[in-house]
């Protein structure tokens, strides 16, 4: 059994200790936004916040979220508003729209810490996520407005 | 405020889902004109006797709901092909909701894909646009039918506007909606024609920018791709599968895995071993701890860097003649008797589509039921193989059909879905099957590796008289459609793509030469194009420089009946002011025509000479599609095929040992990340022709593109593709 703080509700699931968050949040608890790619965090699809940190929850033993916050794609904003949503929507960031909750969960870990990030600050921060679509050139336009339009 | 409604699974048996397109913010499937329902469409259309009124439904809340028969993959075909209707029926598009279509091919199958519901090769538009037109335009005329009866008026004297009828005359109007709540069903649809279709230039959806409908369900989490499905009572599987093709399970040692906690099961199947488990973990564990014994595989000897070897030396050896895709005059003869020959070669290794979600499917046999959810690029197929696996009737299978996490031609593949129907059979639950990332790339199917040979004889003026291209490699469809294969007379349209090129020359001949091991192949975006484009837009410039003229100047020399190819290529030189000569770096420029639209592109790159690493900094490309019908979704197409191709040409490659994939993840199948895009300027030049594919268009210019712009950069060629650091440095050394 593990027990944590799921976008600000309390959440458990009877899933052994090293089960890797990610499957814990899918298959357990039905939050499905949250996307397996590579199962090795190569690709980022399946980026959460944890205490505000960006994660590959298939890195993540569940046993090391115990007690604390994770959030994700469903939690980043009441009513998909946060402004890197809007950005996506604006920009028209998604193809296919496998890693793009795994692709805003990252971005919005770069805005809380950097409110005008450069192009090199973005692609820097944002290298660890893999978009096969290649929605790139997009991704960088709509990290940059939502940085503007807050 | 956009609205989209989750999914219900099993509701009546259908997997419903809504797209609000524009504002409207109107709730989907309030009460719907009976005679104009889609439930009804279903009905009638399995019946056989109106299979048209199946494409809208007018809500009287006055909202319009699509069906959308392609799949969805990124392609933006969900908006798009709706819009087509929607422009037809002359609908307010704010009221638009969209709807993937039952998988009835009868009524929604593609016209130009034999009537199968299919998504592959860019080709839904123009498979579908006669079809959607007169679907629309016989809607718009049922109501305006209605509308002219209810007002005593003829129904010449009626126009409409955004989803609503008029009647100038008398100043009277109604919306669709008004219409839907009194009308009643005309025992015969209306006969349209292209009489009643609309002048091109008075649309007002298509060629606009309409945001696509299921963009933002794909931001906020709630978008449901094939692995999201949640069924009551499911149970997972993970399936070890043979290593090579053709091994079968001799031997199973599954004792450790049934230790393993959640675990239920052990299934044997023809090509591998299934564990099946109350979560995923519990059947990846217990996949792991499996020990199985295999027979022996269909060519374990096959080594793809021995075979590539010796491919280039058939290819070069035009002696051995092979199965002809292009012939027109005699390329033999004319280069036998030419005054001079040039000839040249090509390579490209194997590619796996590394499409973001791996293959999974999920089935449920019930009731007499086969119940199969997936993200399949055709629905058609995915039923077939249902049924198959479960050896029932086709009316037994109630297919739904999901998003797909990228397709690329991978998921016009089922093999993920015969696990989940035969694991249902045999557990008699629910049950979803979720491939690794590892299973996903070493059972992959993939683009197959070509060696190229390309010769042309030139008369004693220099013009091309003859031209002869050898394709050497395995037949994707010897693999995966015989059938198709047989009928063809063994012509591969897939391997051979892109080899019927625009260059005006008399005598030509491009053959391939089937040789090979015993590899898992598919369709792989833009398919042989990719490597074909590369070789002929890389010889154009070899040979421009044989001759010593310029590469651009020949180009339009040879397309000088293309009034297209030329305005294309004209465009992509002045927009990359190609002309200027830039410090440490190079241009070059490649050409082609793509599923009907004409393209042309300019690579800009450097090359670090110590590490062989190429960096492309700005690409520019130029698109005819014909009329285009979503200008900024080309863009964005654009965008994807060139990042796609730029993989292909930088890091790409698969190579198989024993008939073992020697990859594994995404360590060492690297794709490009954002730090290895260029800018990318891209024009979209829509004219009055038809519309054309737009999917994969862009994609096979990258390969002559870069290495075009390498040979002007260091006057070394890039023959083989991926141009990895390796091969660089030896071509710098050469």
């Amino acid at each position: 059994m593990v027990a944590f703080t799921l976008n600000g509700q309390p959440a458990s699931a009877d899933a052994e200790g090293d089960t890797p968050l990610l499957w814990v949040i899918r298959e357990h608890l039905k939050l499905t936004g949250t996307k397996f790619g590579c199962g090795s965090g190569l690709c980022g699809a399946c980026t959460v916040h944890v205490d505000g940190k960006a994660v590959f929850s298939c890195q993540t033993a569940a046993s090391e979220v115990e007690g604390r916050k994770v959030t994700t794609i469903e939690g980043l904003s009441k009513n998909g508003d946060h402004p890197l949503q809007k950005a996506w929507v604006a920009e028209q960031v998604p193809q296919c729209g496998y890693c793009q909750s795994g692709q805003i969960m990252k971005a919005a870990t770069l805005l809380e810490n950097n409110k005008n990030p450069s192009r090199a600050d973005i692609v820097a921060h944002m290298q660890t996520n893999i978009c096969r679509c290649g929605t790139y050139p997009r991704i960088v336009k709509a990290i940059q407005r939502a940085a503007k339009e807050g | 405020m956009t609205i989209q409604k989750k999914s219900e699974f099993i509701e009546g048996g259908i997997c419903r889902r809504g797209f609000v397109a524009g504002a409207g913010g109107l709730t989907f499937g309030l009460t719907v004109a009976p005679w104009l329902s889609d439930r009804n469409g279903e009905a009638a259309a399995a019946s056989g006797k109106s299979p048209v009124n199946a494409w809208v439904t007018i809500g009287v809340d006055n909202s319009v709901t699509i069906m959308s028969p392609a799949v969805e993959m990124g392609q933006g075909i969900m908006t798009t092909l709706p819009m087509i209707i929607a422009e037809e029926l002359d609908a307010d598009w704010a009221n638009v909701m969209v709807e993937q279509s039952p998988p009835n091919h009868k009524v929604y199958g593609n016209p130009g894909f034999g009537g199968f519901l299919v998504t592959v090769a860019s080709r839904s538009v123009m498979g579908y646009w006669d079809k959607l037109r007169l679907a629309g335009a016989q809607a718009r005329r049922v109501l305006l039918d209605a509308a002219a009866a209810k007002w005593g008026v003829p129904v010449s004297e009626l126009t409409t506007g955004p989803s609503v009828v008029m009647h100038a005359k008398s100043g009277r109007k109604m919306t669709y909606g008004e219409i839907a709540a009194f009308a009643k069903a005309p025992k015969t649809l209306p006969k349209v024609t292209e009489a009643d279709l609309k002048e091109p230039r008075d649309f007002r959806i298509l060629g606009q920018d309409i945001p696509r409908v299921d963009v933002p369900s794909k931001v906020d989490g709630t978008a449901e791709f094939g692995m999201d499905v949640q069924v009551p009572g499911m149970v997972y599987a993970a399936v070890l599968r043979a290593p090579a093709e053709g091994n079968k399970p001799m031997k199973i040692d599954d004792v450790a895995t049934r230790k393993v906690k959640g675990v239920t099961d052990v299934v044997s199947l023809p090509y591998g071993v299934a564990v099946i488990g109350m979560t995923v973990e519990a059947t990846r564990a217990g996949k792991e701890a499996l020990k199985v014994d295999w027979s022996k595989p269909r060519d374990g000897s096959y080594n793809s860097e021995k075979a590539i070897a010796e491919f280039g030396k058939k290819a070069a050896d035009g002696a051995k003649a092979g199965i002809p895709f292009v012939k027109k005059g005699d390329a033999v003869a004319a280069n036998k008797s030419a005054a001079k020959t040039v000839a040249r070669e090509y390579a490209a290794d194997y590619t796996y589509h590394a499409q973001m979600e791996p293959m999974n499917a999920t089935a449920w046999i019930h009731d007499g039921i086969v119940e199969v959810w997936a993200g399949c690029q055709t629905q058609s197929r995915a039923t077939l193989a249902a049924f198959k696996a479960a050896k029932v009737k086709p009316q037994q299978v109630r297919y739904h059909q999901l998003l797909l996490g990228g397709g690329f031609g991978r998921r016009a593949q089922t093999e993920y879905i015969t696990d989940a129907v035969l694991l249902a059979k045999a557990t008699k639950r629910p049950v979803k099957v979720i491939w690794s990332r590892e299973d996903d790339v070493q059972f992959g199917k993939l683009r197959p590796q070509v060696a190229q040979h390309i010769e042309v004889g030139l008369d004693k003026d220099g013009n091309v008289a003859g031209w002869r291209h050898r394709v050497v490699g395995e037949s994707v469809l010897a693999y995966t459609s015989p059938g198709r294969l047989k009928k063809a007379k063994g012509k591969d349209v897939l391997v051979m793509a892109g080899v019927a090129h625009h260059y005006g020359i008399p005598n030509q001949l491009a053959e391939h030469v089937v040789d090979g091991g015993a590899t898992r192949l598919a369709a792989w975006r833009a398919i042989g194009a990719g490597y074909t484009i590369f070789a002929i837009e890389a010889f154009i410039d070899d040979l421009a420089r044989e001759q010593g003229r310029d590469a651009v100047d020949l180009r339009l020399a040879m397309l000088a009946d293309n009034p297209r190819a030329q305005h294309v290529i004209k465009e992509v030189v002045k927009m990359s002011d190609y002309r200027r000569k830039r410090r440490g770096r190079a241009l070059g420029l490649s050409f082609g025509e793509v599923v009907g639209s004409y393209t042309a592109a300019v690579a800009e790159v450097s090359l670090d000479d110590k590490t062989g690493k190429i960096s492309v900094h700005n690409y520019w490309n130029t698109v005819d599609p014909g009329l285009a019908l979503q200008p900024q979704n080309i863009v964005a197409q654009a965008e994807g095929n060139i990042i796609y191709g730029l993989g292909q040409c930088l890091t790409e490659r698969i190579t198989i040992d024993g008939g073992v994939v020697q990859q594994s993840n995404f360590h060492d199948y690297e794709v490009m990340r954002i730090g290895d895009v260029p800018e990318i300027h891209t024009k979209v030049i829509s004219t009055d022709n038809r519309p054309t594919g737009i999917g994969e268009f862009a994609l096979p210019l990258t390969g002559g593109a870069i290495s075009n712009a390498v040979m002007a950069l260091t006057g070394k060629r890039l023959n083989h593709m991926p141009f990895t650091p390796d091969r660089v440095l030896k071509a710098l050394k050469a």
